[in-house]
C-alpha cells in the first residue's frame, strides 16, 4: 500500500489555498520545517509569521489576527497547542468563535523515540472539550487536503491533528469530506469498528483477516471527533450490537470516548476501545510503539475477540 | 453631561479639552461604583485607576464609530486586563455604543454586559479578555492583520502591572518588536496593586521601564490621571516609527474616592450602598 504524508498534504494545501485567498495567514512556532507550514511560508512570506517558540502568543496572535478578517492556520506540535496553550485557545479562540485553525502535527505515539513529552495522547481529549471547538482527525493525504479546504471555509475554531508516521492511502479523488460526517468503509454484520487517523487503515486490515474466518466487520471512518456522527454510530451499532473503538490516543477522553457517548445515550450496545491506555509513551520507534500498546490491526482483532465473547452473554 | 454626535469620535487628535475629559471620566467613575455596587461584584478598584486613560483614548485619540462599531478603518482597543470591564463599559455607553441605562446590567443573568468583556455579547469589544496575560498577544495580531491589509489604523491595549507576572506577556512583547509593530500602543495601568497586595511584594515587575526597553519598545513614563500627559504620550507613540510603544502610566487604584484610594481591598470588591453615597458624594453628585 503506498505510503503518504499527511504533513506535506497540509502544506501543499495551505499553498493552494494562499494563491486563492489573501486572507490566509498562517503562524508558526519554530517547527515550520516539521509541520511543513514553511512551505506555505516560503511561497508566501508577507502571510507567514514565525512566533518563535512561544505557543500562548502564537494562539493569542492568531486570535487578533483573525479579528481582522484575516482566515489563520496555526501550527505547532499537538502537545504544545492543546496543552500549553489549552487555555489561549479556550479562551481567545473558542470563546469569541473566532476564525483560527488549530492544524497540529506529531499527534499520537508515532512520533516515536522523542518520547512522551512530545507524545500528544491526550490532545483530542482536551480540544473536545472546548465549547465552539470541532475536531477532526483524517486518516490520509487526500482527506487531509479535503480537511483543510473545508475548515477554511467553515467560520469558527478547528482543530486537526495530523500525525508525523506517512499513513497508507486509503480514499481517491471520488472522496469527499464533511465535517460531522462517519464513513462507512465496509459493511460488516458481526461487530463495528469506528476508527480514525492512522487506525482507519488498520481497522481495515483487521476486518479483512477476521473475513477469512467469517467474521464480519462494519468498518467506520470517523474523522470528525466533534461534532460526531451520532446517527450513523446508532444505526450501525443497532445492527452489529458490538462496538470496538481504534484511535491513536489515549482511550480517555478521544474517540472511544465520544462515541461511547453516543452510544448510551442512543443504541446501548457492549463498547471496547482501542488507544493508549492512562499511561504517559515510551520511547521507540513509531511502528514497534504501534505494536507494544497494541494499536496494530492484531490489536484491533484482541478487541473484537473480546467483545465478540461479551455479546454472547 | 456633555453629548457628543457619533461623527465626533470618526477622527483623531480632535481640540476636547481637559476639562471636559475630566467631566467625562468623573461620570465613568460615578458609574463603575453604581454598576459594581448594585449586582454587589466587580472589580471597582482598578477601573477607577484606567478611567481616565480609557477616556482619553476614546474620547481624544482613537479614531471609532459608535453607529457603526465594525467601521473597517477604525482603530482598536484591547482591554487584556479584562476585570476592569466596568471602566470599558461605561465609556462605550457614554459614547454612543449602548445605552447608559444598560450599565445597571452589569453581571446580571438577563444582560449583556459580562463580567469580563465578551466580543460576541457586547458592541465595541473588538476582543473578549479577562484570562491575564492573553488580550496583549491579541493585540500584537490585530496589529499584524492591520499592516497586513495595509489599514493605518492603530491598536491600543491596556494591561495590568499584576498581570505583566504572566509569561505570555514577554512572549507577546518580544513578537511586538520583532514584527516593527508601530502601530501599537500599550498602557501599563502601573496602580502598583494586586489582589494581594503591592506588586512589587507579591512579584516584582520593576524596573518596568528598563524591561520594555530591553525588549526593543519606545517607552514612556506618565501620570496616569494627568490629562496633558496622557495625551502628550499618545501623541508622541504616533510617531514612533518601526517600534512598539509603552507608556508606563502611574496610577492610583481606587482614584477618585478617598477611602478607596491605593488600598488592594477594593479590587475585587463592590461598594456597600452607604459606602457608595459617600463616594458619590465625594465625586460631586447630589444624592
Amino acid at each position: 500500500m503506498q505510503k503518504v504524508s499527511l504533513r506535506d498534504a497540509y502544506g501543499d494545501t495551505l499553498i493552494e489555498l494562499g494563491k486563492k485567498d489573501d486572507r490566509i495567514v498562517v503562524l508558526d512556532a519554530d517547527l515550520s520545517g516539521s509541520t511543513k507550514s514553511g512551505k506555505f511560508g516560503k511561497v508566501f512570506p508577507e502571510r507567514f509569521f514565525n512566533m518563535g517558540i512561544a505557543e500562548i502568543n502564537m494562539i493569542n496572535t492568531a486570535a487578533g489576527l483573525a479579528t481582522t478578517g484575516k482566515i489563520v492556520f496555526a501550527s505547532t506540535f499537538a502537545i504544545f497547542a492543546t496543552g500549553r496553550a489549552w487555555e489561549a485557545v479556550r479562551q481567545m479562540v473558542c470563546y469569541p468563535e473566532l476564525n483560527v485553525k488549530i492544524v497540529c502535527t506529531h499527534g499520537g505515539i508515532t512520533v516515536g523515540e522523542d518520547g512522551a513529552t512530545h507524545q500528544a495522547l491526550e490532545d483530542v481529549a482536551n480540544m473536545r472539550n472546548i465549547p465552539n471547538m470541532r475536531v477532526v482527525v483524517p486518516a490520509d493525504d487526500i482527506e487531509t487536503k479535503q480537511v483543510i479546504e473545508k475548515v477554511a471555509y467553515t467560520d469558527g475554531p478547528f482543530y486537526v491533528r495530523l500525525t508525523r508516521e506517512k499513513f497508507p492511502r486509503i480514499f481517491d479523488e471520488n472522496y469527499k469530506f464533511e465535517i460531522g460526517k462517519g464513513y462507512v468503509l465496509r459493511s460488516g454484520e458481526d461487530v463495528t469498528v469506528v476508527a480514525n487517523g492512522l487506525e482507519t487503515s488498520f481497522a481495515l486490515e483487521a476486518a479483512e483477516i477476521l473475513e477469512k474466518e467469517g467474521i464480519s466487520v462494519e468498518v467506520i471512518h470517523m474523522p470528525t471527533v466533534k461534532p460526531i456522527d451520532r446517527e450513523l454510530i446508532a444505526e450501525s451499532a443497532s445492527r452489529t450490537g458490538a462496538v470496538v473503538t481504534a484511535e491513536e490516543h489515549s482511550i480517555i477522553g478521544g474517540l472511544g470516548s465520544a462515541v461511547a457517548e453516543a452510544i448510551v445515550e442512543t443504541v446501548p450496545v457492549p463498547v471496547e476501545r482501542v488507544g493508549t491506555p492512562d499511561t504517559f509513551g515510551r520511547s521507540g520507534k513509531g511502528w514497534e510503539l504501534v505494536k507494544y500498546y497494541k494499536l496494530d490491526a492484531s490489536g484491533i482483532i484482541e478487541k473484537i475477540r473480546k467483545i465478540l465473547e461479551r455479546k454472547k452473554r | 453631561m456633555i453629548r457628543f454626535e457619533p461623527q465626533f469620535f470618526m477622527e483623531r487628535n480632535r481640540d476636547i479639552d481637559n476639562s471636559t475629559l475630566r467631566a467625562i471620566a468623573r461620570e465613568v467613575r460615578k458609574d463603575i461604583l453604581k454598576m459594581t455596587t448594585n449586582v454587589n461584584s466587580g472589580h471597582p478598584g482598578g477601573s477607577m485607576s484606567v478611567a481616565d486613560i480609557l477616556v482619553t483614548l476614546y474620547y481624544y485619540k482613537m479614531r471609532h464609530n459608535p453607529d457603526n462599531p465594525k467601521w473597517e478603518e477604525r482603530d482598536r482597543f484591547v482591554l487584556s486586563k479584562g476585570h476592569v470591564s466596568p471602566a470599558l463599559y461605561s465609556v462605550l455607553a457614554r459614547c454612543g455604543y449602548f445605552s447608559v441605562e444598560d450599565l445597571m446590567t452589569f453581571r446580571k443573568i438577563d444582560g449583556n454586559l459580562q463580567g469580563h468583556p465578551d466580543m460576541l455579547k457586547t458592541p465595541g469589544i473588538e476582543i473578549s479578555t479577562g484570562s491575564l496575560g492573553l488580550g496583549i498577544g491579541a493585540a500584537v495580531g490585530m496589529a499584524l492583520g492591520l499592516k497586513l491589509s495595509g489599514f493605518d489604523s492603530r491598536v491600543y491595549c491596556v494591561i495590568g502591572d499584576g498581570e505583566a507576572q504572566e509569561g505570555s506577556v514577554w512572549e507577546a512583547s518580544m513578537a511586538a518588536f520583532h514584527y516593527n509593530l508601530d502601530n501599537l500602543c500599550v498602557i501599563l495601568d502601573n496602580n502598583n496593586l494586586q489582589i494581594d497586595g503591592p506588586v512589587d511584594e507579591v512579584m516584582s515587575i520593576y524596573p518596568a521601564m528598563e524591561k520594555w526597553k530591553a525588549f526593543g519598545w519606545h517607552v514612556i513614563e506618565i501620570n496616569g490621571h494627568d490629562f496633558n500627559e496622557i495625551r502628550a504620550a499618545l501623541d508622541e507613540a504616533d510617531t514612533v516609527k518601526y517600534k512598539p510603544t509603552m507608556i508606563v502610566a502611574k496610577t492610583v487604584k481606587g482614584k477618585g474616592v478617598s477611602f478607596m484610594e491605593n488600598r488592594a481591598e477594593w479590587h475585587g470588591k463592590a461598594l456597600s450602598p452607604e459606602q457608595l453615597k459617600e463616594a458619590l458624594k465625594e465625586l460631586g453628585e447630589l444624592v
